[in-house]
């Protein structure tokens, strides 16, 4: 039900195309949650800075809480619900990154998660090679009040090298 | 499975919430759902004249707008009960389940607009026109004891919540004579809870069966489920209670709120499915915060460095309404004296209202702000008496062979403080290996080389964990043959579905993988407690042992005569019960022994066959389990800027015998994380009107992926004689010493400016301001 002014807008997410009449005023998160029911980008703070909502806006990571959906329209988007088949098909059906966020113990209450790993996604695409500060500083917008932080780095420097040595010129 | 224990099980919980496929509250469909948005005060202090919410109805896609008048016919009392049942506390001290007339805090709830989208709920929370006459705000908690100090509330117009002492022994004699006195006075303070998932709660009418079927993002779903009928008068079979999964709770969600309530009983009124869902600003105004105490405190000690006494006083700010008890202040006052050996004690304590957000625990409760009051206690006597600040410690620390050592001080069970096991000195000795404290110097003099300021700080703390008084196990064989573990206790992130399978998979012969923990759902378990005071491990774990124990006994004596064998030659091994010595695929499978125990029409039992393939324990203690920590902090601290790094972190804990490692390292290195925040970072501002001033996440900081270090942790695991499972908590354990080592750091860095540090948090600007008065901001003495 829409009730102020509203405009149509197409979006792909995750490889799928959706046209929605929505509300000028619904931001990007409340579309993707609430209009297409991908429900694993959540909203900490709906505010900018705890960046839970952080997802893949034609490649590069986004605040969907601070990005009005209309001003999306056309975009590609990849939200969590989406990573598994990044570069993919994987073993397992998980991205080596969610993987390796399980055997780091990368997540507790899993509520940062998302945008923890959209934000990463978009680090090691961009420095395959990062150093543990740079990994830090990447996610230096994203708040995690469970792990400290600690096993997310591992996991992304352990993904990193696994990634370089998987695609290493034998 | 057996071999479960002390296993890295990866978690059995990472799966969906990897894929974006967990449900959290808001992820609930909830497709017919009005949408609530609370009316929150703006005042810190006033009476309500009139509630006029014409404006907001007329609004497009409002529905409803509901005050206190309105629920008080569908409400067998309006005022909350004290969470606490055994509190001593008159009952005015907590809030109405809406407004009742007059605020007390800004934030406070007062009515609630229901809409067909949050969106136009809350242009009906802006719509709704009251008038107030406001009053003036009691913000210092020590204005409070003022002469004719302001009122905070018509309804309860104390400024004393409660006052009391704590103590032991002849204090008077032990300060009379010391070789050394050293005395502080200390302000401490910390903010909001802020799970990166804030509160919410669905509350769901079915027309069909006449009931209610709520989800709350909660840490005590029966406490809020039992309170929820007794506040509405409802009949208990007339509604159901669940937890989703819960995005962190850190104690603020340790507590039933008024805004639950007034949620299930709008639901109830209207006959309609009703969600609210917090947001970060109402987090912080509306959520509980453990916010200020200030300490006045002296410790006695002799020539040689041995404690005679301590002694002193604290002033806690419990906030406008007090929800369960003082338990914050009373955990502090009890929690002083920690690791050491302190034969004279006495500690004067009033908590008091003030015109801000209600106070209740944070992860640590307490036990923070009384260690920071000890170790800086020491810090002083370590300088006054030229000792090593490790050694005075390891002199006082209560050794080994005391244990188990009583202190003459009650836990809030009513049973003694006693602590269990564990040697301190031991961890002591095993840390400053690790930490490289004997080589401090040489690495300080090559920073200083450098231009740079160097400290490093050592603190202990001692936790009460595993609280009672009980928790609630049910462990159930399936015809499937998986296993169901349903429990009271309350899923919030920690990973404990992960462990309790491991606890459970170690007595039944499977592996974690076959067993579902369904937790905090009141369909499935009639009590439960939830998740607070690092308890759920050690007591659901302990129940989930016993009753796993028990089944499996049943499983065998049934098996026994299933295969005709004798029960003691029966083991359980990847999910069949066999012969000891034969291939367990010789045996039967648990799930064909559950399915005989679950009776067939006219077929006999067994007559020594108990029907059923279940176990239910109710594991008691009032005895906490002690856990112990000591941390070493080394910092560099630019003297131009107050802006502090920590360069290492080295955390040493003792929470006995550890179920999964994996996990435990991620408690300890979150417990880190949120100690650096109070230690740095996290401060509750409010003006001196009342007004909040820190009311989003850009102006109250948590600690970032940049501003914490790589952990070291180490562990040492002395078994609690106190459970089943020689356990001790973890969860809040290491964010107890983490203010005070770093803090202690810090001083230590700018002990060449003369720097004597007693607050935390601490912030650049104010660790300039302290250099600046004691006259040392342009350079070292």
């Amino acid at each position: 039900m829409s009730w102020g002014e509203s405009r149509t807008i197409t979006l792909t997410v995750n490889g799928t195309s959706y046209t929605r009449e929505v509300e000028v005023r619904f931001h990007l998160a409340d579309v993707l949650r609430h209009e297409l029911g991908l429900t694993g980008t959540h909203l900490g703070c709906e505010h900018g800075v705890c960046g839970a909502c952080t997802v893949l806006i034609n490649g590069r990571s986004a605040r969907s809480c601070l990005m009005l959906a209309v001003q999306a329209d056309g975009a590609e988007i990849t939200t969590i619900e989406g990573i598994a088949d990044i570069d993919g098909p994987h073993a397992g059906g998980l991205h080596p990154l969610q993987e390796a966020f399980r055997e780091f113990h990368g997540l507790q209450c899993g509520f940062c998660t998302p945008g923890m790993l959209t934000t990463l996604i978009e680090l090691l695409r961009d420095n395959p090679a990062p150093t543990e500060e740079e990994v830090r500083i990447a996610i230096s917008g994203n708040l995690c009040r469970c792990t400290g932080y600690q096993g997310i780095v591992d996991a992304a420097l352990a993904t990193a090298k696994n990634l370089r040595e998987a695609t290493a010129p034998a | 499975m057996t071999g479960q224990i002390g296993a890295r099980h990866p978690r059995l919980e990472d799966g969906p919430l990897l894929r974006g496929l967990g449900r959290f509250l808001d992820d609930i469909p909830a497709p017919g759902a009005l949408h609530a948005a609370f009316v929150r005060s703006p005042h810190p202090n006033a009476a309500i004249e009139r509630i006029d919410p014409s404006a907001a109805l007329a609004l497009p896609g409002v529905r409803a707008v509901v005050t206190l008048d309105d629920l008080r016919p569908h409400l067998a009392r309006t005022r909350m009960p004290l969470g606490f049942r055994s509190s001593k506390l008159p009952p005015t001290v907590t809030a109405s389940v809406l407004a009742d007339g007059e605020v007390a805090f800004v934030g406070q709830a007062i009515a609630i607009v229901l809409a067909e989208t949050r969106h136009l709920a809350e242009d009906g929370v802006a719509a709704v026109s009251i008038d107030y006459t406001t009053r003036p705000a009691l913000v210092d908690c020590r204005d409070a004891l003022l002469p004719n100090p302001p009122m905070v509330r018509a309804d309860h117009p104390h400024a004393v919540v409660a006052r009391f002492a704590l103590g032991y022994g002849d204090t008077d004699a032990a300060f009379a004579n010391a070789a050394c006195v050293v005395h502080e006075n200390l302000f401490q303070h910390r903010g909001g809870a802020h799970p990166i998932e804030p509160r919410g709660i669905l509350a769901r009418y079915d027309h069909a069966e006449e009931n209610l079927s709520v989800w709350s993002s909660t840490q005590m779903p029966h406490e809020l489920f039992y309170m929820a009928c007794e506040v509405l008068g409802l009949d208990e079979n007339r509604l159901k209670l669940a937890t989703p999964e819960v995005g962190g709770g850190f104690g603020a969600k340790y507590a039933v709120y008024p805004e639950e309530l007034a949620i299930i009983a709008t639901a109830r009124m209207l006959r309609r499915e009703v969600k609210w869902v917090e947001d970060r600003r109402e987090h912080f105004i509306g959520s509980i915060q453990e916010r200020d105490q200030y300490w006045d405190v002296s410790l006695a000690l002799d020539a040689d460095g041995r404690i005679r006494g301590l002694r002193g006083s604290l002033i806690h700010d419990q906030g406008a309404y007090t929800m369960q008890d003082v338990n914050v202040a009373y955990n502090a006052g009890t929690a002083v004296a920690g690791p050491y050996l302190v034969p004279a004690f006495h500690l004067d304590i009033v908590a008091v209202q003030t015109n801000k957000t209600p106070v209740l625990t944070v992860r640590g409760a307490g036990y923070p702000q009384a260690c920071f009051t000890m170790e800086r206690l020491m810090d002083a006597a370590a300088a006054r008496l030229g000792m090593d600040r490790a050694a005075l410690r390891r002199h006082n620390l209560v050794p080994p062979e005391k244990m188990p050592y009583e202190k003459p001080l009650k836990a809030r069970s009513g049973a003694p403080i006693w602590y269990d096991c564990g040697d301190y000195p031991a961890c002591q000795d095993e840390l400053l290996e690790a930490a490289d404290w004997n080589g401090f110097a040489a690495r300080q003099q090559v920073a200083r080389a450098a231009g740079k300021y160097r400290g490093i700080g050592i603190a202990h703390g001692v936790k009460g964990t595993g609280r009672g008084p009980f928790e609630s196990a049910l462990v159930r064989v399936m015809p499937s043959g998986r296993v169901s573990v349903f429990t009271g206790a309350a899923v919030m992130g920690q990973g404990l579905a992960t462990a309790l399978a491991q606890v459970c998979a170690d007595q039944l012969g499977v592996s974690p993988e076959k067993i579902s923990v369904i937790a905090g759902d009141t369909r499935t378990i009639t009590l439960g407690l939830g998740g607070f005071g690092s308890r759920q491990l050690v007591m659901a774990g302990s129940s989930v042992q016993l009753a796993a124990k028990a089944v499996a006994v049943k499983l065998r004596k049934m098996a026994s005569h299933m295969i005709e064998a004798d029960e003691n030659d029966l083991v359980l091994t990847d999910g069949f019960v066999h012969v000891i010595g034969t291939p367990p695929a010789a045996g039967k499978t648990i799930g064909d022994i559950a399915n005989v125990l679950r009776g067939s029409p006219g077929a006999g039992l067994p007559a020594d066959i108990e029907p059923g393939s279940d176990a239910h324990v109710n594991f008691r203690s009032d005895q906490l389990a002690y856990a112990n920590v000591c941390h070493i902090a080394e910092v560099e601290v630019d003297p131009e800027t107050g802006g502090v790094d920590i360069i290492a972190y080295t955390a040493m804990q003792d929470s006995g015998v550890l179920i999964n490692p994996l996990i435990v390292d991620g408690q300890v290195h979150g417990s880190i994380a949120h100690g650096i925040g109070n230690a740095l970072f996290e401060w509750m501002g409010y003006d001196a009107d009342g007004q909040p001033v820190t009311t989003n996440l850009a102006d109250y900081l948590l600690a970032g992926a940049t501003d914490v270090p790589r952990m070291r942790t180490l562990y040492r695991q002395t078994p609690s004689p106190l459970n089943p499972l020689g356990a001790k908590g973890v969860g809040e354990v290491s964010t107890v010493p983490v203010a005070a080592a770093i803090i202690s750091a810090i001083e230590h860095a700018l002990a060449p400016f003369g720097a004597h540090l007693a607050q935390a948090p601490i912030s650049p600007a104010q660790i300039l301001a302290t250099l600046q008065a004691g006259g040392a901001a342009h350079g070292p003495a």
